[in-house]
């Protein structure tokens, strides 16, 4: 059979080179290349334009001097241990109740999980009108007679960020519930009938035979929530905007704040720097085991 | 997934079952009325009056339900000054999210091909290095790209925010066919090439052929995440060319005139539509990615 | 008592019948061993009796006592699964405890129920090791450690050593034995290997579809099969069945046809009276590879019968050689000594030993 003839015969062997090259080059630049930039600007005194003249650590003076960097941090404390605890919580009972021979799981199933197809902006907007303190849950459950009822957390800067809690976790959860579902259902039933004629009952075996056994879940739910929660910036925009002043602000919004509405390019770099910072040390240690697990 | 195996287990009988079940099915009525909500709260705001918002309770059905507000939200509610309503941001997000998704998509897939088929020295590492891009706080990027697309003539375009969704849209994409590849034969591939297939016939006439799941996964899941994004809509767009998640945000926050919540709650769910719709249609392979996406986070 | 007692016993998953109707009775003591077709039902009947199936109807006794809604941890039996099921995060220590820690029983009990079990076994060494450190043969004993723990009255094997590679097999099942005769325990067991089968049981069921075929002794079972079905199925390779017409030539022969010729094959004095009820009638004619030898090759007996066919194919075994060849409508096959080949294509004098033989009816498939 004669061999069609390409016009680059010699280029074929180089191919897949030639492909992911460009590829790469663009992966590189884009994130090596501007977290490098981010980082160089972050030691110098950039303000409203970049100047590349290096100054030290004194942007990262700045910052830790900024009180409102400091409600950031307490912010995303408070946010990120509330919501990926009530995350985790709901989303291992959930899973646990609806592994129990439900005829309907596969809706209530996707009740649970649909807010993951919603923008936080959306989860944002609609939270931000359920917890309206004239006319929201505060106004429906006035109206049941319980006359001196109180919620007004939207608007009250002390207690702020725990309606970001509530809305995050409403959006998230149903995540957490679909990783435990799949885990626990991966277990082995021939386990659970050794657990059935071992005479461990429905609490015994979930507590000491089959959760054990998903503990791989606990460790990717703990990490992408985590994730979730460092990155966390449109729930804040859309359901408080940052406010009442900055009272729920989060590395991610302060970020935002001074990059583009205070063009303190400097600062901004720096908080930028220390999010990436908590994020490796989240992430770096979960990937390098994740890769050696599904490597080759 | 179910459990079929072990349903039956015989089981003492009690009544102590009964009153278990019964809380069972209590607890999980509860959370579906707590994650039913939100979205109960939206459509009826979004079908009262003002009037009736002000006058009555926020879970009441609507009493004379219309579509006033939908219309209002859709073409005359004001985004800062503009006061065109959601649908020319509605067209912007369509004109961002199908490129960057088929874009994403298309190199994501080479890629991911590239990397699992023909392995070349280095390949791992070149994929390790890429993967790292998902996980980023994209916070880091802002400034630089924000510089990068201002020198490209493309700040506060659609454009603009088309290929940065691209770029960072990559690693995901890469993952995600390189992990679908991964699972092909490697013998599919020899057998190609000893029929005499190159580097792109194999890839057009053999793997994409197999890769249908894959590209369904990819692309709801690119779609979802570049619709339902705000930061780099925010970040590198301006007024016109921004994308309905922005645009919702200007509209429930802009502090000037009376507050109309049911055009909020209508916009709202304008926005969500097409994922949620996408959700509804395609759920399936939506928590495909999820589970895929637990790797990104 | 721990006889096990099924009446009647049938079970569906929605509208598929699995278990159609089953009586049998297992003595107490026996090792009884069911095989059967994949999903014939041999699992769903050992979670049946387990108490990890509810019964569709029937009942099933153990003992005296009716357990149909007797959930498994108070039957009073032991499982070992195919997969071992052991549990992956706990110990071998506690895999085997953990039984015994649901019902509570003092510590110092367990500790000495442990220690017995795992002497017996062999596993004391590694008991602080997890499942996935241990390679399948010690995983497979830690199993089975964990069923001897409880004492129960019966333990319920399903597959326990096709897991293992060929050699542990072998030497499991010894174990298995040995285990059997000191303990005395009704085991009820589940396998997809005849010899496993043949060597371990009192008593084989064989299943098929739901129904037990047939329940009785290895050597009756391979003897004496009641039907076709289980004539077939026991036996590697299985029995030659080949259909034939039985004539009055002098004495009763069974005559087949094909390309090569006719054959008259002789029946013994056994199968006199059902052939002369079927004069000139279809029957198949059985018979098992073991019986067709090179002529000569067999004690010499009344019952010899000798024939020619050419040879189609030679498939050395080792310790035997089979060779296939043509009969009436079927490729029958011989078992004969390595050093008795020939080539294929050669015309060979086969030799049958017709007191082996069996006839079975067309129509119903019972054995005459
Ligand atoms: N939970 C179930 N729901 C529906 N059908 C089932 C269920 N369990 C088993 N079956 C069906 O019942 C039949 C018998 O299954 P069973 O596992 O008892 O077969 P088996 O004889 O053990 O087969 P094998 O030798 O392959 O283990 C099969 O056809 C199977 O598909
Ligand atoms: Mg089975």
């Amino acid at each position: 059979m004669p061999t069609r003839r390409r016009p680059a015969q010699w280029i074929e062997p180089h191919l897949p080179k030639l492909v992911v090259s460009p590829l790469f080059a663009a992966s590189l630049f884009f994130v090596y290349g501007f977290i490098a930039w981010t980082l160089y600007i972050s030691f110098t005194r950039s303000a409203v334009l970049p100047s590349y003249e290096f100054a030290g650590l004194i942007q990262y003076e700045r910052l830790w001097d900024t009180p409102r960097w400091y409600v950031a941090i307490a912010n995303l404390f408070i946010f990120s241990s509330l919501f990926m605890a009530g995350c985790t919580v709901i989303g291992i009972l959930l899973a646990i109740l609806l592994d129990q021979r439900i005829r309907i799981e596969g809706t209530i199933r996707a009740i649970y999980l649909y807010p993951m197809a919603l923008s936080f902006i959306v989860t944002g907007t609609a939270w931000k009108w359920i917890l309206n303190p004239g006319l929201g849950l505060e106004h429906v459950i006035r109206g049941w007679g319980f006359e001196n009822f109180r919620f007004d957390w939207l608007v009250n800067p002390d207690m702020a960020i725990y309606t970001v809690v509530i809305a995050g976790v409403w959006q998230s959860s149903g995540y957490v519930m679909a990783l435990f579902l799949a885990g626990l259902r991966s277990v082995d039933d021939e386990i659970l009938k050794a657990a059935a004629i071992d005479g461990a009952g429905p609490i015994r075996t979930y507590y000491s035979i089959i959760l054990p056994m998903v503990r791989p879940v606990f460790l990717s739910a703990f990490i992408i929530l985590a994730h979730l929660a460092i990155k966390s910036f449109d729930l804040v925009m859309a359901l408080t905007g940052g406010g009442p002043g900055y009272a729920t602000d989060m590395p991610a919004t302060f970020m935002y704040s001074f990059a583009f509405q205070r063009s303190e390019l400097g600062e901004a770099a720096a908080s930028a720097v220390m999010m990436l910072v908590t994020v490796i040390a989240i992430i770096v240690p979960y990937l390098y085991s994740e890769l050696r697990r599904t490597g080759r | 997934m179910s459990r079929a195996a072990i349903d039956g287990i015989v089981r003492p009988k009690g009544a102590r079952n009964k009153v278990l079940r019964v809380l069972l099915f209590f607890i999980l009525g509860l959370f579906v009325l707590y994650y039913l909500l939100p979205l109960f709260v939206m459509v009826s705001t979004s079908l009262k009056s003002l009037d009736e918002i002000r006058g009555g309770s926020l879970l009441s059905l609507p009493r004379n339900p219309n579509f006033d507000a939908w219309g209002k939200a859709w073409q005359s509610a004001c985004v800062g000054v503009r006061c065109n309503g959601l649908r020319p941001y509605m067209w912007n997000s369509v004109a961002m999210v199908v490129p960057a998704v088929l874009i994403s998509t298309t190199l994501g897939a080479l890629n991911g091909y590239a990397l699992t088929k023909w392995r070349f020295r280095g390949a791992d590492t070149i994929f390790a290095l890429m993967l790292f891009g998902a996980f980023i706080p994209f916070q880091v990027v802002l400034l630089p790209m924000a510089r990068t697309l201002g020198l490209m003539g493309l700040a506060g375009s659609v454009t603009g925010l088309i290929f940065v969704h691209t770029v960072y849209g990559l690693a995901f994409t890469t993952l995600y066919f390189r992990n679908f590849f991964i699972g092909v034969s490697d013998g599919i591939v020899q057998a190609a090439k000893i029929d005499g297939a190159g580097f792109f016939r194999i890839f057009f006439h053999v793997m994409l052929p197999m890769a249908p799941p894959a590209i369904v996964v990819t692309v709801i899941w690119q779609f979802t995440q570049i619709w339902n994004d705000f930061l780099f809509g925010i970040a590198f767009t301006v007024g016109d060319s921004n994308p309905v998640t922005v645009a919702l945000n200007n509209i429930v926050n802009t502090s000037t005139g009376v507050k109309e919540y049911n055009v909020d709650m209508a916009a709202a769910i304008l926005a969500a539509l097409p994922t949620l719709l996408v959700y509804i249609i395609a759920g399936k392979y939506f928590v495909r990615g999820l589970a895929a996406g637990a790797l990104k986070g | 008592m721990s006889n096990v007692r099924l009446e009647k016993v049938w079970k569906r998953f929605g509208a598929t019948e699995v278990i159609k109707g089953v009586d049998i009775e297992f003595n107490e003591g026996e090792f009884v061993v069911l095989v059967g077709p994949s999903g014939c039902g041999k699992s769903t009947l050992l979670n049946l009796v387990a108490g990890l199936e509810t019964l569709s109807s029937g009942n099933i006794f153990i003992g005296d006592r009716l357990v149909n809604d007797i959930p498994p941890k108070d039957r009073n039996i032991a499982m070992v699964f195919q997969s071992y099921a052991l549990y992956p995060t706990k110990t071998v220590h506690k895999n085997i405890t953990f039984g015994m820690e649901t019902r509570r029983v003092p510590v110092a009990e367990q500790e000495r129920a442990l220690k017995q079990v795992t002497e017996l076994l062999h596993i004391d060494s590694f008991l602080e090791r997890k499942p996935g450190q241990l390679s399948g043969g010690q995983r497979q004993r830690v199993a089975m450690g964990r069923a001897l723990v409880r004492h129960p009255d019966v333990f319920l094997f399903d597959e326990p050593l096709s897991n293992l590679d060929a050699k542990l097999r072998i030497e499991m099942r010894t174990e298995i034995k040995k285990l059997h005769q000191q303990l005395g325990k009704t085991i009820i067991y589940v396998t997809h290997d005849q010899i496993e089968a043949m060597t371990l049981a009192s008593r084989i069921a064989v299943m098929d579809n739901g129904h037990i075929r047939q329940f009785a002794s290895p050597e009756t079972i391979y003897e004496e099969p009641e039907d076709l079905f289980v004539a077939e199925f026991i036996g590697a390779p299985s029995m030659n069945i080949v259909r034939g017409r039985i004539r009055k030539k002098g004495q009763y022969v069974v005559e087949v046809i094909d390309e090569e010729g006719s054959i008259l094959f002789p029946l013994p004095d056994r199968l006199l009276k059902p052939a002369a009820a079927r004069e000139d009638q279809e029957v198949f004619l059985g018979m098992r590879p073991e019986t067709i030898t090179r002529k000569g090759a067999q004690r010499p007996s009344v019952n010899m019968f000798s024939f020619q066919r050419a040879i189609d194919v030679v498939e050395p075994t080792g310790p035997d050689t089979m060779l296939v060849f043509t009969l009436g409508n079927i490729e029958a096959i011989a078992r004969v000594h390595p050093e008795d080949r020939e080539q294929a294509g050669a015309k060979y004098a086969f030799e049958v030993d017709m007191g082996k033989a069996k006839l079975f009816d067309v129509k119903t498939g019972k054995r005459l």
